[in-house]
């Protein structure tokens, strides 16, 4: 057991963490989802595969709002993602109203997107210290425990260009934590690093699953889908072809279009 | 037993010699013009000190910096208009880059001046006085000049933004920040970077375009050149004085805009180069280093 957080706050409403319910979306003409209907419940590692282009980075911005959906509804932890409903109307949420359902959303991208004029440190403090207006003090005593934890406790004042790929997506996930998130999401994590380096960024996504954390992770890493993951969805052309749990999805696949997925990647 | 060295005899580069000389004798022919010249170079040094002169000097320097400031506001201002979603708010900033950079500096300094031909009264509901009393001579030259530069700095500064990769507003957007935070702290300081050399350039653009504001009688440096000029007859010599004084000004400049530059950089590279001081040093080290080879380790 390793404490990666201290304490996930507990969803005790009873829904889902993520619900999806025919979830389209288009850019102009591109009609890139088509009915996404699904469910990731509390502690739960939601694993989502997929050719390139299916739509699955795509999905996962439509969960924290940066990408708005075209139909359907979207439900963190029991709320409209982006919108409020009265009656049969729905109404825009405000640019803070928004900002503020993404407080409880971690997110962490392909390319780290760590903020390049800040200290590993400063990019983990800077989220709780600008949203939460914490103290900086508890700020950095935090930073500091999070680094800690992904095994970076000693570079703390390093700049992300003085990092290894795998350090500074380390460092990525400690500064989504640092906002204590109810869920993270995760668009292939491990796909812009080097292969000896993908391990030490699994072993923290697994720490992070044993504690509890709700996590949807999109990836191209079978082996973690398989160990970790507590359901699987095969994406492909923007629905949902095949989904269920990690082991029987792998070795048993039921759709053609998973099958010859499979064969390729594994 | 170390390898024994190379001794090999550089290559010989004759074009340098022959560029190197003919630099010294075009340097000499315009050194005899003018030391053949009618100018006094003597009266020049008492001139670069006189109290006239320093205080237009400090004049220049204040109203290229209050200018400069004035500037960059309104140009960040102007370039976060520029890219709003807002149509209205997007064709204003056009509007006013479009106006303030398509005429001469020199005119917009003159209207400002005269300013109480089209508002003879300056009537704000809580403060109201003649226009010509509002309008000094420093005012219409930080307007004239402030304005004019806010048009090229918001150019500028939408560069250096736009320069920002994508992935860094919505890393922080995803963190829960909200757009004017991202802008604050994500986005502005990693543009500075782009911003910073061009904004130098402005400035010393500035410190020598801020010699127009004589025409609205603001006594900078060339101003209170050309009033003794025109008493004392020294017409070269206040033309160097106000040179030498013109130099002086960016050169301190130039200094200062190397450490801002490099203070942004910070995080853009593995390891900042020495700066010049630092080499100094390194160099000094090093030489004494070679004299005492068994200090060195
Ligand atoms: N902002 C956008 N504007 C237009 N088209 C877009 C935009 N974002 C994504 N798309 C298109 O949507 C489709 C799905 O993209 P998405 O990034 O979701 O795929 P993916 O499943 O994550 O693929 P990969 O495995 O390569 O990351 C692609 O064809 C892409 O070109
Ligand atoms: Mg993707």
């Amino acid at each position: 057991m390793s404490n990666l957080t201290k304490g996930i706050a507990p969803s005790t409403s009873g829904h889902p963490m993520v619900r999806a319910e025919g979830v389209h979306k288009s850019f102009g003409l591109a009609h890139i989802l088509k009915g996404i209907d699904l469910e990731v419940n509390p502690r739960e590692v939601f694993c989502l595969i997929g050719p390139s282009g299916s739509g699955k980075s795509t999905f996962l911005r439509c969960i924290n709002h940066l990408e708005k959906i075209s139909a359907g509804r979207l439900y963190v932890d029991g709320d409209l993602v982006g919108y409020r409903q009265k009656g049969d109307k729905l109404y825009e949420l405000k640019e803070t109203e928004v900002a503020a359902q993404r407080r409880d959303i971690g997110m962490v991208f392909q390319r780290f997107n760590l903020f390049p004029h800040m200290t590993a440190l400063e990019n983990v403090m800077e989220a709780p210290v600008q949203v939460k207006r914490e103290a900086k003090a508890v700020a950095r005593e935090r930073a500091q425990r999070l680094l800690d934890r992904v095994g970076l406790g000693d570079r703390t004042g390093h700049y992300p260009a003085q990092l290894s790929g795998g350090q500074q997506q380390r460092v990525a996930i400690a500064r989504a934590l640092a906002m204590e998130p109810k869920l993270m999401l995760f668009d292939e994590p491990t796909s812009a690093l080097d292969p000896e380096l993908v391990g030490e960024v699994l072993d923290v996504m697994r720490d992070l699953a044993e504690d509890g954390m709700t996590m949807v992770v999109v990836t191209h890493e079978m082996g973690f889908a398989r160990e970790v993951g507590d359901s699987l969805v095969f994406m492909d052309d923007g629905v949902v072809v095949e989904s269920g749990h990690p082991r029987e999805v792998l070795t048993n696949p039921q759709h053609e279009r998973t099958k010859s997925f499979l064969s390729k990647v594994l | 037993m170390p390898p024994e060295q190379i001794k090999a005899i550089p290559v010989r580069h004759y074009g340098r010699w022959v560029a190197g000389a003919a630099v010294v004798a075009i340097l000499v022919l315009i050194g005899i013009a003018f030391s053949n010249a009618k100018i006094n170079y003597g009266i020049i040094p008492d001139y670069v000190k006189d109290g006239t002169i320093l205080s237009g000097a400090w004049h220049t320097l204040y109203i290229s910096v209050l200018a400069m400031v004035l500037g960059l506001v309104l140009g960040v201002i102007l370039a976060v208009m520029r890219m709003s979603s807002n149509p209205v708010t997007s064709t204003v900033a056009w509007f006013y880059v479009w106006l303030f950079r398509g005429t001469p500096v020199l005119v917009q300094l003159l209207l400002w001046y005269n300013i109480s031909l089209v508002f003879p009264v300056l009537n704000l509901g809580f403060y109201k006085n003649d226009m010509n009393a509002v309008m000094t001579p420093f005012l219409a030259a930080l307007l004239g000049l402030g304005l004019n530069e806010a048009a090229y700095m918001s150019e500028i500064v939408r560069a250096g933004i736009q320069s920002v990769d994508e992935g860094q507003t919505e890393a922080s957007h995803a963190l829960g920040m909200t757009r004017s935070q991202t802008l604050r702290r994500v986005v502005l300081p990693q543009a500075m970077r782009m911003i910073v050399p061009p904004t130098g350039n402005e400035y010393i653009n500035m410190l020598k375009t801020s010699s127009l504001a004589y025409v609205v009688q603001f006594s900078e440096l060339m101003k209170r050149a050309t009033d003794i000029s025109s008493t004392s007859l020294a017409v070269a010599e206040m033309f160097f004085v106000a040179s030498i004084w013109y130099l002086m000004l960016t050169s301190v400049f130039s200094v200062g805009q190397y450490y801002l530059e490099r203070h942004y950089a910070r995080g853009s590279t593995r390891n900042l180069p020495p700066t010049p001081l630092q080499r100094l040093r390194k160099n000094l080290r090093m030489f004494g280093s070679f004299r005492r080879p068994e200090v060195a380790r």
